[in-house]
């Protein structure tokens, strides 16, 4: 559905002396399949919404060629939009104006009937749960509400594919887990490809079947939630040590196991240490534990967050890369006992 | 036909806009009533030593100020764009198949009606006021202020787009329209003046606009000063729209 080779993006800044070309992207390589719900991860700024302008057809990439839903970005830029959706994050609608008009108007640039455009825009807005809003302005809706106009003018003209930019940025988690549920029903109901950018971790873990990450222009990583966990991070074993005196023992067993350069960690009566697959190993490592006598007070297996992959994966944490957003909210570790 | 298409479903969605907020109309319309109903009657007196053509100070005065309306209020037309390029008005319509030269001149249909209802408003005051003059030349006169208009209004989209800030526009516009107003003989004719300041309105594209619809309210249809007019309205009318066009199919924009 979308095939990216080379993109690259530059921008110039500043003049004269001081004028600087920075490459906003640089050498994006992209595969989407049909059917697909892919989550594009990075930090602001890592050129997240350049590649996605560019396989938009908003931008015109300075290097490299991308095709998406079978055409070619620049030189079939027409066929590319009349396929693709686009939910910018900045929104789509006029504050002044009707909701209703505005998505019917927009429908009709797609060169839908009127008559169409309104059928299929209420349709939209009764699945999108903005029924009775048509004649309302979107300078009277709630944020979760004109998140989903937007939507539903992305939508308008059934695109087999939907690029979704930062959907749920700045709205109430109560909007957010609701407009989560209506991104999953693009797949579901509409079977349509998905192509969503965000810079919350936990959005794309909810969403995505595949995280593509980026950061400084470049794709780290791309691969499935878990997989990405597993390969990069392994789960982190923490136990806890009845008696201060085998605390050696227990870290010589659970050293052990752990993969990596991180090794195991001692602090005071807990012992910590990343394994690969802790579901698989750790029965073996309780009852090697009991053989040697060692008793525990308690035993808790984290999952690896993808903020402890983006960490592996660039030296530095997802949360730190992204300071300038007071609003990105930290995800919580999954908690499997074992 | 889809550009036709294209163009008329933007320019329907822009008067919908501006008919539920038709103020703004009135308020584009609002300085040239006021020079007309303040600054009419001090050239009563004055515009018989003025060898334009006309004794009457409304004949002389309305053309003028057509031209003014024409410039000034088709130069604002671009902050409305700003006001959508922000909502992500403009980038959704960029989205869709629709030829981007149509999302321009949609909303230049618009500032041409809107620019039409305006003049209409002014000439209706004028003749109540005491205006005579010809109606072929009027009508032509009108041509030439929506001509003026659409040119203005599509500079102005493009430098909204370009700009994409209110404030950088407003002292730029600013800064273009003192020097047109004073050089174009819009006011005051420029035959008055000094000859050195007669020569700097030469240099005024605008100022053989105003001369021309003056000349055609005044009667004289088949003049030179027309011709000459109309010549420039229909160059600032393509310029103008060879700019707006080529901002709106840039890419990055």
């Amino acid at each position: 559905m979308i095939q990216a080779r080379g993109l690259v993006q530059t921008f110039h800044t500043g003049r004269g002396k001081t004028a600087k070309e920075v490459r906003a992207v640089d050498g994006v390589d992209l595969d989407v399949h049909e059917g697909e719900v892919v989550g594009f991860l990075g930090p602001n700024g890592a050129g997240k919404t350049t590649t996605l302008r560019m396989l938009t057809t908003l931008l015109r990439p300075t290097a490299g060629s991308a095709t998406v839903a079978g055409y070619d970005v620049v030189t079939e830029s027409v066929q590319v939009r009349r396929s693709i959706g686009y939910v910018s994050q900045v929104g789509s609608t006029f504050s002044g104006a009707f909701a209703g008009d505005e998505v019917v108007d927009h429908g009709m640039l797609y060169g839908m009937s009127r008559a169409d455009a309104v059928r299929r825009g209420q349709e939209l807005f009764a699945r999108l749960q903005l029924d009775g809003l048509w004649r309302r302005m979107p300078k009277n809706m709630s944020g979760g509400q004109k998140r989903r106009l937007d939507v539903a003018m992305g939508l308008i003209h059934d695109p087999r594919l939907v690029f979704l930019d930062e959907p749920t940025t700045g709205l109430d988690p109560q909007a957010r887990a609701n407009l989560w549920e209506h991104i999953r029903g693009l797949r579901t109901r509409l079977g349509a490809t998905v192509f969503l950018t965000t810079h919350y971790l936990d959005e794309a873990d909810a969403l995505a079947d595949r995280i593509v990450i980026i950061d400084q222009g470049r794709i780290v990583a791309s691969d499935t939630a878990d997989n990405l966990k597993a390969q990069v991070a392994g789960d982190l074993v923490d136990l806890e040590v009845a008696d201060p005196g085998q605390v050696a023992v227990a870290a010589a067993r659970l050293g052990a196991l752990a993969h990596g350069a991180g090794g195991v960690e001692t602090d005071h009566r807990h012992v910590r240490a990343r394994v690969q697959r802790a579901g698989r190993v750790v029965p073996a490592l309780l009852r090697d534990l009991d053989g040697a006598g060692v008793a525990l007070d308690s035993i808790e297996v984290l999952r690896p967050t993808l903020d402890d992959v983006f960490l592996s994966l660039t030296g530095r944490s997802l949360r730190d890369a992204d300071a300038t957003d007071p609003g990105a909210v930290p995800t919580q570790p999954e908690e499997v006992l074992a | 036909m889809t550009f036709l298409r294209e163009s008329s479903i933007v320019f329907r969605r822009q008067i919908r806009m501006n008919l539920r907020n038709p103020a703004w109309v009135l308020i584009g319309i609002m300085q040239p009533v006021l020079y007309l109903l303040l600054f009419g009657p001090l050239l009563k007196p004055l515009v018989g030593s003025f060898d334009t053509g006309t004794a009457n100070a409304y004949t002389f005065l309305v053309p003028g100020l057509l031209v003014q309306l024409g410039m000034f209020g088709a130069f604002f037309a671009g902050f409305a764009l700003i006001g959508e390029w922000r909502e992500g008005v403009i980038e959704a319509e960029r989205v869709t198949p629709a030829n981007r030269s149509a999302l321009l001149v949609g909303r230049l249909m618009r500032d041409v009606l809107q620019l039409l209802v305006q003049a209409l408003i002014l000439v209706g005051l004028g003749l109540a006021m005491g205006l005579r003059g010809s109606a072929v030349g009027i009508g032509l006169g009108i041509l030439i202020t929506l001509l003026i208009g659409g040119a203005c209004a599509a500079a102005s989209n493009a430098l909204a787009l370009t700009t994409k800030s209110e404030d950088v526009m407003a002292p730029v516009i600013n800064i273009v329209m003192m020097p047109v107003l004073l050089l174009s003989g819009i006011l005051l004719p420029m035959t008055l003046g000094p000859a050195w300041l007669e020569r700097a309105s030469d240099l005024m594209p605008f100022r053989y606009v105003v001369d021309a619809v003056r000349d055609g309210f005044a009667g004289d249809v088949a003049s030179s000063a027309v011709l000459w007019g109309l010549v420039w309205s229909v160059a600032l009318a393509a310029l103008g729209g060879w700019w707006g066009t080529a901002t709106f199919r840039r890419e990055n924009s």
